[in-house]
């Protein structure tokens, strides 16, 4: 399906609807492989951008994903990055929170995203959208 | 550009005198591009009903596609395309289907040149590019009605609820678990519950590609109505990089019972219900 893609550069992903989390869960998974991500690695780093693609869609009012293929020197990795101009989050402490939701979720989404990948990084300010940055490296 | 009376005259004129050369011409190109899959007999006849339709329309007056007179042949232009896009043809030779016509009318004029002018032909050329995207519309609009009946079919496909033993049934889900999934699932699960008087439920995931908090609301909500219900459900298929991501997530399944495989849940049922598998017995008496 997301074969064919060229994994040297960053694929995009526009999320409008369900099915284009679907579309992100698959290209996050074929670009995971090419990292050579584990097996483990792969499902964390796929469970993660289910988790902030939807926020993106739900919350977000829909945005794009953009995937790469990063590399340190030592490791592969994958970087994801999911962009929104929605509302924002006003209170971030508290949206990290476990537990915590405005939309009838378990409230596990974003902080439970932050956990299953390496690196985590949130911009966001109420009206100004939201961009959050994920990166998982090999082993 | 719309065809005036005097273009739409002499053009009925060319294709009344020259129907056997134009429907042959037609099915030769046609031919080409379909490389054998339709027979020549079954091309003769699509190209004859064309050219009749064509022939119809500007007869009655019809100056481009949209007016009333062209009715018929909307009509057979959208059975055309309907009966392609079925046949798994795809858009491009569609729409080649009602280019060669073009092609088919150029071949009578070029033999003739009293005939016809350039003036005909490019009015002519201009209503056969307007049935060219008419009948890529149709087109399109019959592929997107193919792909949402298959859309449902699978939605009903893809969510069976199979019964292992007597008192127990199973629900092995496969793919993405989306809300409308979700929701066949569970009436599904407990119109089956009431049908065969089951007290226990297996909901197998080991189809599932990955559990999110979603999907995993979606689970925990199935099991807490058949719980309502009076049935116990254990949850099934739990591999290990499913297990590692769901306590990362920090998803808790509670007093759930969870198996990492359909036969350890089936067992751990035959248990509870004191049923004694013939395995362990056999083990046993070694």
């Amino acid at each position: 399906m997301t074969s064919g893609v060229d994994l040297g550069r960053p694929q995009t992903q526009a999320v409008g609807s369900d099915e284009d989390v679907v579309r992100v869960r698959q290209l996050v998974r074929t670009v995971a492989v090419a990292a050579k991500l584990s097996l483990v690695d792969q499902t964390k780093v796929v469970t993660a951008a289910s988790e902030l693609a939807r926020n993106t869609l739900v919350y977000g009012g829909g945005g794009s994903v953009e995937v790469s293929t990063v590399d340190n020197g030592r490791k592969q990795g994958i970087k994801i990055l999911f962009a929104d101009s929605g509302p924002g989050i006003a209170d971030l402490n508290l949206a990290l929170t476990d537990g915590y939701t405005t939309g009838g979720g378990l409230g596990l989404g974003l902080s439970g995203a932050r956990r299953l990948v390496d690196e985590f990084d949130i911009q966001t300010a109420p009206g100004q959208g939201t961009r959050i940055t994920i990166t998982k490296w090999s082993r | 550009m719309a065809l005036n009376a005097d273009e739409s005259g002499r053009l009925v004129d060319v294709l009344s005198r020259h129907v056997d050369r134009i429907t042959r011409r037609w099915a030769e190109v046609v031919a080409a591009q379909l490389r054998g899959r339709l027979s020549q007999a079954e091309l003769i006849r699509q190209g004859q009903e064309l050219h009749r339709a064509l022939l119809d329309a500007l007869g009655k007056g019809a100056v481009d596609l949209t007016s009333e007179e062209a009715t018929e042949l909307r009509a057979v232009l959208a059975e055309f395309s309907r009966g392609q896009a079925r046949q798994g043809f795809s858009a491009t030779e569609t729409a080649t289907g009602v280019f060669a016509l073009k092609d088919a009318l150029l071949t009578v004029l070029d033999s003739d040149q009293s005939e016809g002018t350039l003036r005909d032909y490019v009015g002519f050329s201009a209503l056969v590019d307007q049935m060219g995207l008419f009948t890529f519309e149709t087109y399109v609009r019959t592929r997107e009605s193919l792909i949402a009946d298959q859309a449902e079919q699978l939605l009903e496909l893809s969510t069976p609820v199979v019964k292992l033993w007597e008192g127990v049934v199973a629900v092995p889900l496969v793919g993405t678990l989306d809300s409308a999934r979700a929701q066949v699932v569970m009436e599904r699960l407990l119109q089956t519950l009431v049908d065969t008087g089951s007290p226990y439920a297996i909901i197998d995931i080991t189809g599932v590609p990955a559990v999110d908090t979603q999907v995993a609301q979606h689970i925990l909500k199935t099991v807490v109505a058949a719980r309502l219900m009076g049935a116990d459900c254990i949850i099934s298929g739990i591999r290990p990089q499913i297990a590692q991501t769901i306590v990362a997530l920090g998803i808790e399944f509670g007093d759930i019972a969870t198996k990492a495989s359909l036969a350890d849940a089936l067992r751990h049922v035959l248990r509870l219900t004191g049923v004694e598998t013939g395995r362990r017995q056999s083990r046993r008496e070694a």
